[in-house]
């Protein structure tokens, strides 16, 4: 019973935080509670088998799919405050209220008796049992289940599929554009030449030189150019490189430094 | 027992309340993913009580389909987000007139 209580608060805060955060990703953390939770709960009802099912599927594969989705939908994505229908927010919440205290009110009064336990049924361990329903009594039903699984997926397949709306750009195809664009524009067909080549360093932010000397812009990466940390080629920081090695660095001098 | 069920049912509640109150489509169906772990709760604490596995059987039928409705529910929440680059569920509707 200690477990109980130490967990039933924790998740009806964490259930009630689902209604409250505003970043899915907040409430996809606040289910992960919840769903933990209720698996101790379920050890804590002698059902260790569904204890490590509820960790594995809910909390491993489920939640991970929500997460998985939510990173492909944008995760900044935010609730709109404003309400189509007038009230909704609120008759919600009343409506809500009012059947929560019955049910539980209910359930309060209804529900007694000595509670038998699973000593039983457990006897010759709890996913024995368990297997014996589900191949025995329950088998169809299971069968079922392989048939729903199996829709399922194929179902999520069709749903998420793409059609290309462009033919696909063969190496065939690039080839013969590399060799129009060098008819035409007389653009070098091979390969760039990669950072470095000819030059001091072969750092990647060293243009390459051609051969007389001029420095190749289309070898650096792009990203590098906008940051501003292209050396040019010809920097003569060996020295200095030297005397930073010796301990002589007299730190007013940076090595490349930015044109 | 009692307590059990009082505590599935609060669950429960809020679960209904969150799919009312909520916008964000996946936010719903977490809502409805806490509806379906608080029923689970419910059977499993039933079959401590009656002293059976059926109850757990069922749970365990519950999370199956749980698994293969959430595959195909956030396929469906995807290709709508292709198509209208929004998720909240406010903005779903295609079926209207």
């Amino acid at each position: 019973m200690t477990t109980f209580w130490l967990l039933a608060p924790l998740m009806v805060v964490s259930a009630l935080g689902l209604l409250f955060v505003r970043k899915a990703v907040h409430a996809a953390l606040c289910l992960a509670v919840v769903m933990i939770s209720l698996a101790v709960l379920y050890a804590a009802l002698d059902a260790p088998f569904l204890f490590a099912v509820q960790i594995i599927v809910y909390t491993g594969a489920i939640m991970m799919l929500f997460l998985f989705v939510l990173m492909l939908v944008g995760v900044d994505t935010v609730d709109a405050l404003k309400e189509t229908i007038g009230g909704q927010r609120w008759i919600a919440v009343i409506i809500g209220a009012l059947f929560g205290i019955t049910v539980v009110l209910a359930i309060a009064q209804t529900v007694s008796g000595a509670v038998v336990g699973l000593d039983t049924a457990n006897a010759n361990g709890n996913p024995y049992g368990l297997a014996e329903l589900l191949f025995g009594k329950y088998v169809l039903a299971f069968e079922f289940t392989s048939a729903l699984l199996i829709t399922a997926a194929l179902g999520a397949m069709v749903l998420a599929h793409q059609e290309r709306l462009t033919p696909r750009r063969t190496q065939g195809d690039l080839a013969a554009q590399r060799m129009r664009d060098y008819a035409e524009l007389g653009r070098h067909p091979g390969n760039p030449p990669t950072p470095g080549v000819f030059a001091r360093h072969n750092a990647v932010d060293t243009p390459a030189l051609l051969p007389d000397g001029t420095a190749v812009d289309a070898s650096i990466s792009p990203s590098i150019v906008a940051r501003g940390q292209v050396r040019d080629g010809y920097d003569d920081d060996i020295e200095i490189v030297q005397r930073q090695l010796e301990g002589r660095d007299t730190g007013d001098d940076t090595i490349g430094g930015e044109k | 027992m009692t307590e059990y069920l009082s505590l599935s049912l609060i669950l429960f509640t809020i679960g209904a309340v969150g799919v009312l109150v909520r916008r964000n489509a996946i936010v719903v169906f977490m809502c409805i993913e806490l509806m379906l772990n608080a029923t689970n709760l419910a059977l499993v604490s039933f079959s401590r009580q009656i002293g059976n596995l059926d109850g757990q059987v069922a749970a365990f039928f519950v999370m199956v389909v749980a698994a293969a409705e959430v595959v195909v529910g956030l396929a469906i929440i995807v290709s709508i987000y292709r198509a209208r680059r929004s998720i909240s569920v406010d903005d779903a509707n295609l079926l209207k007139s």
